[in-house]
């Protein structure tokens, strides 16, 4: 993140309020989710938090199959908890800087002042996010490999196909995350759980810990619009190569398939989200609500 | 667009809907500004005066894109507020006093770095221009401090400081000196005036509850009062119109409740306005008098309600009996919009 002080300088980003919002609003992200004044409360939020969870979801699961953890049901489980710990950093990491930059901060008026797009900032803002999401995902699956044994190796792993699904699906959770966001400039900041709660609610339907096919009929739409699943199901199958489990319908779907898939929501999301926050924005410059401060 | 006037607005208003406090669909109408019109050339020292709730902040955050009005137009720089926003900003900026705000975490330098930098400010540009107006405003030894750390006055230079790092055509300060010590105002003040010569292209508009502040700084001045100009002049002129009457301050033992009916000060004849301040010894009254020879019958109608002169002085008009003669209250008197009682 060092990198982003001299990016900013570049002149074709200097020159577009989008570019700059986008650079300045990663750094600013990043200053606050790795700052905190003290590596302590960094290390307990980005590292002890979600290895507790996997480690709960671990006993969960070893009680009820009796620490079966070689069967591939565990690894699929492992990794789609691990993989949701990135998706719900992003995405309630911009619900979250929306409240906080209004209530907490108190900076609405001057970040809406200046002449930037908010709309890239929070964007911004959500790149820092990935990275403690990435952060926490990398050293949960370390702990995955060193003492549950599953079945992963740096060379076996699908780089390529890991890294384009990633890419799709961090500009779909982005979406998602700015859709939120914009929602959350609506309302009182005893509202604050929304995002995370949204969020919270979307991992039974993401495929992340058990399998679709699982969810009754009626619920299992929720799932197939849900960009994240797709996102989940590539990556998982990256990670294992010829490992993956196959013992779910989707399992059957070839890559290429999802991928495109993922692609066209990511689309839809982007775009979707750009239409919700205009506006939301207009709504709240109407109403008087961008800078309202409800206070906690 | 160089021909247009600094902020121009037309007839412009602005409703909040304020939920009631009962059930739902209970909403009120508060109307915080009414009609104003408005015309700020360039180059000019504008000041908006008025009392608590008067309407200066909205008109503000509507001119600056916060902020969309219910009615009428608003332009700055040519540009309107509304539709052409992203241009607009890229010509102002905007403090208000008071604003302890900012990402705590950052030094004072990162802070205003990071602004310079959502302006498109070149690095170095942006950091000598940091160096430069922390100096001026004597903060530049706290230019490491986290924000956090720094009192509420110190942020709020910081915040100052932001305001004029841009270089912006037109700035807007939303009481600029408002719980800043006598010192920390005054230098604040000086940067204003300092800045205005050697900017004389550029335009401000403050709002202030401080007359002796407007009085100082202003060219022009809007008295604005329940969401309307009432008027708007220079100094000089708003207290030249004053200049036939004759204007006293009188304390006097305290006079009690105002009567209800007649029997009021204002009822002697030839009095215009009569402001009344209690304290607990006494009583300060503001008189507007159509000339002098009216005192001898307002001091009988005092003795009447049985209360003596303590103090007597005349005095050339000040701003604030400019304020007391078109609002009928002096400016430290709250008022709020005028509520409309109908539900939509
Ligand atoms: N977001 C809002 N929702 C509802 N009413 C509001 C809102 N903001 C301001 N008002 C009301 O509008 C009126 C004008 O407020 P405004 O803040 O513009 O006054 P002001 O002149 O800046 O006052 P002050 O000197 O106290 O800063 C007041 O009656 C205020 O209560
Ligand atoms: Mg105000």
């Amino acid at each position: 993140m060092a990198l982003v002080k001299p990016l900013g300088d570049l002149p074709f980003v200097r020159a577009n309020p989008a570019l700059r919002a986008f650079v300045i609003g990663a750094w600013l992200g990043w200053q606050i989710e790795s700052n905190w004044a003290r590596p302590l409360l960094f290390a307990i939020y980005a590292v002890a938090r979600p290895l507790a969870s996997a480690l709960l979801l671990v006993i969960m699961y070893s009680v009820i199959t009796n620490g079966a953890t070689q069967e591939p049901l565990f690894a699929f489980i492992f990794i789609g908890n691990a993989l949701y710990i990135v998706v719900s950093s992003v995405v309630s990491g911009i619900s979250w800087a929306v409240i906080d930059d209004r209530e907490h901060y108190r900076v609405m008026k001057q970040l809406h002042t200046a002449p930037m797009s908010y709309y890239s900032y929070l964007i911004g803002r959500g790149v820092a996010r990935v990275g403690i999401g990435l952060t926490s995902f990398v050293i949960t699956m370390l702990v995955g490999v060193v003492f549950f044994q599953l079945p992963i190796a740096l060379n076996t792993i699908n780089w390529g196909l890991l890294i384009l699904a990633s890419i799709v699906g961090i500009i779909a959770m982005q979406g998602i995350g700015v859709i939120l966001g914009a929602i959350t400039m609506q309302l009182a900041s005893n509202l604050w759980f929304l995002g995370e709660g949204t969020i919270a609610a979307l991992y039974l339907f993401a495929g992340a810990i058990f399998p679709l096919d699982v969810l009754p009929e009626a619920l299992q739409p929720f799932g197939m619009f849900y960009p994240v699943t797709y996102w989940i199901e590539l990556s998982r199958r990256a990670l294992l190569g010829a490992n993956a489990p196959t013992f779910h319908a989707m399992g059957a779907i070839p890559s290429e398939t999802l991928l495109l898939i993922l692609t066209g929501m990511a689309l839809f999301m982007a775009i979707a989200s750009y239409i919700v926050y205009r506006l939301s924005l207009h709504r709240a410059k109407e109403m008087g609500r961008l800078d309202m401060e409800t206070s906690f | 667009m160089d021909s247009a006037p600094a902020i121009k607005t037309e007839n412009l208003g602005r409703i909040y809907k304020i939920r009631g406090p009962k059930k739902k669909g209970d909403q009120k109408e508060l109307i915080a500004l009414k009609d104003v019109t408005l015309e700020v050339p360039r180059g000019q020292l504008f000041g908006l005066l008025g009392p608590n709730g008067a309407g200066k902040t909205t008109l503000i955050k509507i001119l600056c894109t916060l902020l969309l009005p219910t009615s009428g137009t608003a332009f700055v720089d040519g540009l309107n507020v509304a539709t052409q926003s992203q241009d607009v900003r890229r010509q102002i900026s905007m403090v208000s006093g008071g604003e302890t705000s900012g990402f705590g975490l950052l030094t004072v330098e990162e802070n205003l770095w990071m602004f310079a930098r959502f302006y498109g400010l070149d690095n170095a540009v942006a950091k000598r221009r940091i160096a430069e107006m922390l100096e001026i405003l004597g903060i530049s030894d706290r230019a490491r401090a986290k924000i956090s750390d720094l009192s509420t006055g110190l942020r709020q230079k910081m915040n100052f400081v932001r305001g004029f790092l841009t270089d912006p055509n037109v700035v807007f300060l939303d009481e600029p000196t408002l719980g800043l010590d006598v010192t920390a105002a005054r230098d604040v003040r000086t940067f204003v005036k300092q800045w205005m010569q050697d900017h004389p292209d550029r335009t401000l508009l403050l709002t202030t509850h401080y007359m002796a502040e407007a009085d100082e700084l202003c060219d022009r001045l809007a008295i604005i009062d329940k969401g309307q100009v009432l008027k708007d002049d220079t100094p000089t002129n708003l207290k030249h119109g004053l200049q036939q009457n004759a204007i006293f301050n009188l304390k006097v033992q305290p006079i009690g409740k105002k009567p209800q009916d007649n029997g009021r000060i204002e009822d002697v004849p030839g009095v215009q306005t009569v402001a009344v301040r209690d304290h607990a010894e006494f009583s300060e009254i503001n008189l507007t008098l159509q000339d002098e020879n009216v005192l001898p019958a307002v001091l009988t109608h005092l003795g009447g309600r049985g209360s003596s002169l303590i103090a007597l002085e005349k005095h050339e008009p000040t701003l604030e009996d400019v304020f007391i003669n078109l609002v009928g209250r002096r400016l430290d008197q709250d008022t709020h919009g005028q509520e409309n009682g109908a539900s939509e």
